[in-house]
C-alpha cells in the first residue's frame, strides 16, 4: 500500500474566513492508478463536506474543471498519474469567483460566451424547403472547433481574461465566435466582426497560448483566434 | 461590444496595425543605427553631426519618434488597463506617460531638425 497526501483548496463562505488549504491521506494500492474524479470521490466518502461538480464522469459535460497540480484540465480524464510530484495538489478554475471549495460561479464565462451570439444568424428570406446543405468542405471547416465542451480549462488559465473577464471574450468564446464566422450557412459575418473590433473583445489575445496547453478537447483557440484576427484586418483594409 | 475611448487608434484593428507597424520602424531603426555605429571607421562629432544634417536622416529620425509615441501610448495604455484597475489612478499614470512621450517628441524635433552638416 502507497500514502498519498492530497492537499485540497476549501472554503465555505458560510463558516470560513477565509480560504485554506486542507491535506487528506489516502491509501492506494502499488501501482494502482486511477482518475482524480476518483480520488476526490474517495476523499468525499471521508469527508461528505467536500464539495465539487462532476457529472459524466467521462470527459463530455465539461462539469468538472479543475487545477490539478498547478494546470487546468477535466478530473474526470486526468489520471493520479500524469500529475508531476509526489503531492496532489486540487484547486478550483483559477480566476472566477468560488461559490464553495471546488465550484466556481462560471457566470461571467457564460456572459462571454453569450455575447459572441453562439447561434446560426441567416436573414435568406427563402429558406430552403428541408435544410440548408453544406459541402464537405464547407463542413470541414468546424471541425477543431464545434467539439467544445466549454469546460472553461482555457479561458480560466489565460492570463488576459484573468485581468479583463468582463470585457476579454476570452479562447472559449472566441474559438465559438469563429465556428460562427466561417460557417457556410451564418449570413451576419459583418456584424459579427464589426462587433469584435475592440481594443478587447479579441484584440486582449495576446498569444500566449496557455489555453492550448491545457484543453482536454486537444483544441486550438489560439489558432482561430489568430483567423479571427485575419479576418478583422483584411476587413479594414 | 466594449467601447472605450482612451486607445490611439479608432478600433481594435488599428490599434494592431498601428502597434505592429511602429514595431517595424522601431526595428529598422535600431537595425540603421547599429550597423552604422559598427561599420563607422570612427564616430566623432562631424560624423555623428554630418549624420544627421541630411533630411533623410531627419525624417527617419522624426518617424522613429513618432512610432516611439504611438508605439508607448497604445503599449502603456494596455498594460495598465490589465493591472491598475484603480480608474482614477490608470488615467492619471497613463496621462503623465503621454505628456512625457509627446515632450519627447517635440525634444526630438527641435533637436534634430536644425542640425548643419560641418
Ligand atoms: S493565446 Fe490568447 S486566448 Fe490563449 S491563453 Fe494566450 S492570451 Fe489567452
Ligand atoms: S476550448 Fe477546450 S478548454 Fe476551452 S472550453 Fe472548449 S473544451 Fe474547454
Ligand atoms: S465529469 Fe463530465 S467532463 Fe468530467
Amino acid at each position: 500500500m502507497k500514502k498519498l497526501v492530497i492537499s485540497v483548496y476549501r472554503y465555505n463562505p458560510d463558516v470560513d474566513n477565509a480560504p485554506y488549504m486542507k491535506d487528506y491521506a489516502l491509501e492506494v494500492e502499488d501501482g494502482q492508478d486511477m482518475m482524480v474524479l476518483d480520488l476526490l470521490l474517495k476523499l468525499k466518502e471521508q469527508d461528505p463536506t467536500l464539495a465539487f461538480r462532476r457529472s459524466c464522469r467521462e470527459g463530455v459535460c465539461g462539469s468538472d474543471g479543475l487545477n490539478m497540480n498547478g494546470k487546468n484540465g477535466l478530473a474526470c480524464i486526468t489520471p493520479m498519474s500524469a500529475l508531476k510530484g509526489n503531492k496532489i495538489v486540487i484547486r478550483p478554475l483559477p480566476g472566477l469567483p468560488v461559490i464553495r471549495d471546488l465550484i466556481v460561479d462560471m457566470t461571467q464565462f457564460y456572459q462571454q460566451y453569450e455575447k459572441i451570439k453562439p447561434y446560426l444568424i441567416n436573414d435568406d428570406k427563402t429558406p430552403p424547403a428541408r435544410e440548408r446543405l453544406q459541402s464537405p468542405e464547407e463542413r470541414a471547416k468546424l471541425d477543431g472547433l464545434y467539439e467544445c465542451i466549454l469546460c472553461a480549462c482555457c479561458s480560466t488559465s489565460c492570463p488576459s481574461f484573468w485581468w479583463n473577464p468582463e470585457k476579454f471574450i476570452g479562447p472559449a468564446g472566441l474559438l465559438q465566435a469563429y465556428r460562427f464566422l466561417i460557417d457556410s450557412r451564418d449570413t451576419a459575418t459583418e456584424e459579427r466582426l464589426g462587433d469584435l473590433d475592440d481594443a478587447f473583445s479579441v484584440f486582449r489575445c495576446h498569444g500566449i497560448m496557455n489555453c492550448v496547453s491545457v484543453c482536454p478537447k486537444g483544441l486550438n483557440p489560439t489558432k482561430a483566434i489568430g483567423h479571427i484576427k485575419s479576418m478583422l484586418l483584411s476587413r479594414a483594409i | 461590444m466594449v467601447k472605450v475611448a482612451t486607445t490611439f487608434g479608432r478600433s481594435g484593428t488599428t490599434d494592431y496595425v498601428l502597434l505592429r507597424a511602429s514595431a517595424i520602424i522601431l526595428a529598422l531603426y535600431a537595425i540603421f543605427m547599429v550597423s552604422f555605429l559598427v561599420s563607422a571607421e570612427t564616430v566623432n562629432y562631424a560624423v555623428w553631426t554630418n549624420l544627421f544634417a541630411g533630411l533623410g536622416m531627419k525624417i527617419f529620425t522624426m518617424l522613429a519618434l513618432t512610432s516611439v509615441l504611438i508605439h508607448g501610448w497604445i503599449g502603456i495604455w494596455q498594460v495598465l488597463t490589465d493591472y491598475i484597475k484603480r480608474s482614477g489612478l490608470r488615467a492619471f499614470i497613463q496621462f503623465v506617460v503621454c505628456v512625457m512621450l509627446i515632450v519627447c517628441w517635440f525634444a526630438g524635433l527641435l533637436v534634430v531638425w536644425p542640425v548643419e552638416g560641418v
